[in-house]
């Protein structure tokens, strides 16, 4: 049972990955959508975060004098910047694009820009 | 030159005439009909004068090169593909002289179109004669497909358009759906399909999946129109009559029935089917359509698709003889296919001329019609004898010989069948023959029309004049085809 | 100086620098000279690196010279190299003749922008392909994902833009999920370097997150290749976005997707996963078959040309996919084949499009009725390309579905029933394609269009390229064959490592 508490990082992780797939698949708000998406990526980038975390370790940066001590594994945090960048280039995007929705067909809403289109 | 020399350049030549006809087009008509005239001229040249080596036992081959391992384009020279070629390009030259006074009489658009594919799907043609693999011969198959659509379609009206659909559609469908898969499971299963004689599938595949094979190749040549995929045959005939005349009583449907007989010789090999219960559907399926087919006959009043499903019926007379697997009956098959377009080319002239002359379709018109058109009807009573096999006609030899091959083997269904449809033949042609001559017509209103134009008349005349010469001049052919049996069982 | 161990990485850079650089080019002219020029060097590069790989050199760069697991490594063999081939090769040609069809759909104060996103598809295509590092294909995938919608959303129809949206939340999913995969297993292994990560991965095959990462990176790059039924984003996305737009990405947009689906199922997993194989055949032959079969029948009943081609291309995507799930050698070389060939017929087809829409102003079926009179030239390109889609012989087409049939029946018994299946579908593409053929023959046109006329020189002639392309390819497969057959060989794992 401790166990499987103990690995609450990876839950939480599961958690809010499932929340933000659900926003993104249930709701009509193009907004909406794009905060679930948002949410959905944050999932992965606590997992990548989670996963270099070593216990009783510091931040990887060499110092003059201390030998004996643990780092964390620096590559997948340089990694989650890197998608962490990406994320919110995805998420400028997709608000830009709702931006000239909401121009294009004066609603945000799913159900009234799928009427609009017609068939 | 050399043969080999000379069938690239038969492979060439028509498509260099389709240029050909397109460039003299733009300049004027009679300089477009010289270039077919002269095309269709120096093609039957070039390949009768293969003729004689070929007869002294030569069998020239050439491969392009390889596309795929083990798939070649390559042609490969033997007497069937030697009497096919012979037939279409000879008869295109009459044809040729036909198509200008048809096309010219009825006044009809896009001649140069009409004789640019015509002049492709004689290069079709000629590609599926000398193919020495089944790649190459179905690459050509297609083309000729393909190529006479814009022919069937020439029209172009809502009621063509529907038609010609239907043509596309069945010889598309059963070529890609069933010949395709037929053809890449003999690779698979051979790993070569080049022509051989005695067959390459003997000892590698048995039971069942023979039979299965056999279906796939005999309903995927959908051009041997053996039922059910006969439809696109009557639904062609909205097709210009020339187009009619060449390609569906000889080009296209002979391509059809020489591709199943040259599977089942130099694919399946004769020996091993004869030996192979689970291919003897093959005869009842034949023997189905020559009946079935002679009954609707019986019943159309419109003449072209009268003469349509009469040439259903005898292409599966092809079909049958070669699955009787007898080599009298093999050379039967192959001289059917030439007494056959003799005589059906003629009645196709015959019947284009009537309407050219006289814009009469439908059977109850033709009555007396004899007395305007005397050259042209006795063309056609020519071609009727012949296709009912009687002496001094060419469908008479070809007949004899399939009996003959039939008693060989002692099939009885065979014989049965040849004598049922006989009946039948006269049943639906004899009548024609009796109104055209001996009625008279209807309210008497018969002036106003004459013979068809010359050329027309000139080409129904030699057709017809081949008919019958045939009866008494058959001794090269069957020499020729003596040598493609040799050596069966 | 010599310059060719820096191919692979010329491949990416030379596009990536010039996007800036056009971005500042004022008259629109100069953007599209830039531009055209950049892809034709990235073609260059690409036909340089293939006739390298084909003499059997490797090339294997190390970016910045740290070495291999610790650094990024670009790696190119012959899979690598075909696919490099179709990506800036479709771009290059279509770039030619694009010009007039842009300055009709794009505003001309957007032009620059619209051609550095063009540039940033090209690298992020070609990054993908040529790197060898797991997170690297991400950040590549992400690059030309972005720029894409760019692109797509670009075009003058409105609705483009809720596709465009669509297509953003999809293919975002799609690569989260690959970022989830790659972090499951670099924790497991402790590498993202894949020839690294091929050999690690064998020790710890049988632990769950290892499965799990499988399961996300196939799902989440099967979304990105529209894959059925994860191909919903595709058919509005290719159907709305500007016309030269299309005839790029449908060339190798989702190509370049399946290349690293391919990469990471073979190359890593196959060998290392117990039963890999059979999950995958089990999972893939049914999605396969059913997207021929459900898309191409979707195909027959679309109005509009362009959409009738996307759900083509999501059947052709199923045939893809159907011969890489038979798992044997036979079956993945007709997999690449057909991923070069169909880019070529798709290619060509969106361009005859393309052609027709510039002097039609609409792709909706009944308004090309009659137009081959008009535009007999636009309209041969069609036929003929679409007898290679179909896969008449003599054409590329043909070449790929002969290696897929093939490779289909040497898996015996039911062998014969897939291809039964892949036939029906070749026949519903002849009716749609022949639907098509038939409205622009034979219909009367509706209106008068007596302005209409033949397509703009170059358009027509990068269609006729690309027809004439298909055509030599239909007779001389040597190239894609040797590639794919040397390909599909090194994935399966027959050569040494």
């Amino acid at each position: 049972m401790l166990e499987i508490l103990g690995y609450y990082n990876y839950w939480v992780f599961a958690l809010v990955l499932m929340i933000g797939f659900y926003a993104v698949v249930a709701r009509g708000n193009l907004i909406k959508k794009l905060l679930g998406l948002s949410m959905l990526q944050s999932a992965v980038f606590l997992m990548y975060i989670t996963l270099s975390k070593v216990e009783g370790a510091t931040a990887p940066i060499l110092q003059k004098g201390v030998e004996d001590q643990i780092y964390s594994n620096p590559l997948p945090q340089v990694l989650i910047l890197t998608a962490i960048v990406v994320g919110v280039s995805t998420t400028a995007l997709g608000l830009a694009i709702v931006v000239r929705i909401k121009e294009a067909y004066g609603t945000i809403e799913e159900q009234d820009i799928l009427k609009a289109s017609g068939p | 030159m050399t043969n080999e020399t000379i069938i690239l350049l038969v492979l060439a030549l028509p498509l260099l005439g389709a240029i050909g006809i397109v460039i003299s087009g733009r300049i004027s008509p009679n300089l477009r009909e010289a270039v077919t005239l002269t095309t269709a001229g120096v093609l039957t040249w070039l390949v009768w004068s293969m003729v004689p080596d070929l007869m002294d036992g030569a069998r020239p081959e050439i491969s392009l090169y390889e596309i795929m391992p083990g798939i070649n384009i390559a042609f490969r020279l033997e007497p069937l593909g030697m009497l096919f070629a012979a037939l279409a390009s000879g008869l295109w030259i009459v044809n040729s002289l036909y198509s200008i006074g048809y096309m010219r009489g009825n006044n009809e658009s896009n001649q140069t179109r009409f004789y640019t594919f015509f002049a492709i799907a004689i290069a079709a043609t000629m590609g599926i004669a000398f193919a020495g693999n089944l790649f190459t011969l179905f690459l050509y198959y297609e083309i000729l497909t393909l190529s006479t659509y814009p022919l069937v379609s020439h029209k172009g009206d809502d009621k063509t358009v529907r038609s010609a659909r239907v043509y596309l559609g069945v010889l598309l469908f059963t070529s890609i759906g069933l010949l395709l898969p037929a053809i890449i499971w003999t690779y698979v299963v051979a790993g070569t399909g080049d022509f051989t004689q005695g067959g390459i599938l003997a000892g590698k595949l048995q039971g069942p999946a023979v039979g299965l094979l056999l279906g796939l190749f005999v309903f995927g040549v959908g051009k041997a129109a053996v039922m059910p995929v006969h439809r696109w045959l009557p639904a062609a005939m909205v097709a210009p009559t020339p187009v009619s005349a060449l390609l569906h009583a000889v080009a296209v449907v002979k391509a059809g029935v020489f591709t199943i007989t040259k599977v089942i010789i130099f694919i399946f090999g004769v020996d091993f089917l004869f030996n192979e219960p689970s291919s003897s559907w093959l005869l009842y399926a034949a023997a189905f359509t020559v009946i079935a087919a002679s009954v609707v006959a019986l019943r159309q009043q419109n003449l072209k698709r009268l003469l349509a499903y009469s040439t259903i019926a005898q292409l599966s007379y092809v079909v049958m003889a070669t699955a009787i697997l007898k080599p009298l009956a093999e050379i039967g098959a192959v001289v059917h296919i030439v007494a056959h377009a003799f005589g059906k080319i003629t009645l196709f002239f015959a019947a284009g001329a009537i309407y050219v002359a006289s814009k009469k379709t439908e059977l109850p018109q033709l009555r007396g019609i004899g007395r305007q058109m005397p050259w042209t009807m006795a063309a056609f009573s020519i071609g009727a004898l012949s296709m009912v096999g009687v002496p001094p006609t060419a469908g008479f030899v070809s007949k004899w010989y399939i009996l003959a091959g039939a008693f060989q083997a002692d099939n009885y269904v065979a014989i049965f069948t040849i004598i049922v449809s006989t009946a039948l033949n006269a049943a639906y042609f004899l009548p024609i023959i009796y109104m055209a001559w001996f009625s008279q017509p209807e309210n008497g209103a018969s002036s106003g029309y004459n013979e068809a134009p010359f050329p027309a008349v000139l080409a129904l005349t030699i057709t017809a004049a081949l008919t019958i010469g045939f009866f008494f001049f058959n001794g090269p052919i069957l020499e020729l085809e003596r040598q493609l049996i040799e050596g069966l069982g | 100086m010599n310059i060719t161990p820096h191919l692979p990485a010329l491949q990416v850079v030379v596009p990536i620098l010039s996007a800036p650089i056009v971005l500042l080019l004022r008259p629109k002219g100069m953007a599209w000279a830039m531009t055209t020029v950049t892809s034709l060097m990235a073609f260059c590069i690409a036909i340089a690196i293939v006739s390298g790989v084909q003499q059997g050199q490797v090339f294997n760069y190390l970016m910045g010279s740290w070495s291999a697991p610790y650094g990024i490594e670009l790696s190119i063999d012959s899979f690598s190299a075909i696919i490099l081939l179709v990506v800036t090769g479709a771009s290059a040609l279509v770039l030619i003749g694009a010009r007039r069809s842009i300055d009709a759909q794009i505003e001309s104060h957007r032009q620059p922008f619209f051609y550095a996103a063009w540039l940033l598809v090209l690298s992020g295509l070609a990054g993908i392909v040529v790197t060898g590092d797991a997170f690297n294909i991400f950040v590549f995938m992400e690059i030309s994902s972005l720029a894409s919608y760019v692109l797509i959303a670009g075009g003058p129809d409105r609705r483009a833009l809720p596709a465009v949206f669509k297509y953003l939340i999809m293919g975002t999913i799609g690569a989260t999920f690959y970022l989830i995969g790659i972090g499951l297993i670099y924790i497991m292994t402790g590498t993202l370097n894949l020839a690294d990560m091929e050999v690690r991965i064998h020790e710890v095959a049988d632990q769950s997150p290892v499965l799990l990462a499988a399961g996300f990176i196939t799902i989440g790059l099967a979304l990105k290749a529209a894959v059925f039924p994860l191909h919903l984003w595709l058919p509005n996305a290719y159907t709305y976005a500007p016309h030269v737009v299309t005839a790029f990405l449908a060339a190798c947009a989702t190509k370049v997707a399946l290349y690293v689906l391919i990469r990471f199922d073979f190359f890593v997993f196959q060998q290392n996963l117990s039963g890999h194989d059979l999950q995958f055949s089990y999972f893939m032959i049914p999605l396969a078959l059913l997207a021929a079969l459900v898309a191409s029948s979707m195909a027959l009943f679309e109005r509009n040309l362009k959409c009738l081609l996307a759900y083509s291309s999501v059947a052709q995507i199923g045939y893809i996919v159907l011969g890489a799930s038979l798992v044997t050698v036979a079956g993945l070389t007709a997999s690449i084949v057909h991923i070069f060939n169909h880019a070529l017929a798709k290619g060509a087809l969106f361009l005859a499009v393309a052609c027709l829409a510039i002097r039609l102003s609409s792709t909706q079926l009944t308004d090309i009725a009659g137009v081959a009179r008009r535009m007999p030239w636009t309209m041969a390109a069609f036929v003929l390309a679409g007898l290679s889609l179909i896969g008449v012989p003599g054409t590329a087409g043909f070449i790929s579905k002969w290696y897929l049939i093939t490779a289909v029946l040497a898996k015996g018994a039911w062998g014969i029933a897939l291809v039964f299946i892949i036939v029906i579908s070749s026949l519903l593409a002849v009716v749609y394609i022949w639907k098509v053929i038939e409205q622009a023959y034979f219909r009367e046109p509706q209106q008068a269009n007596g302005a209409v006329r033949e397509a703009p020189l170059e358009l027509l002639a990068v269609t006729w390229v690309a027809v004439l392309a298909n055509i030599y390819f239909g007779f001389y497969p040597a190239i894609p064959v040797s590639l794919s057959s040397a390909a599909a060989e090194l994935l399966l794992g027959q050569m040494p490592q």
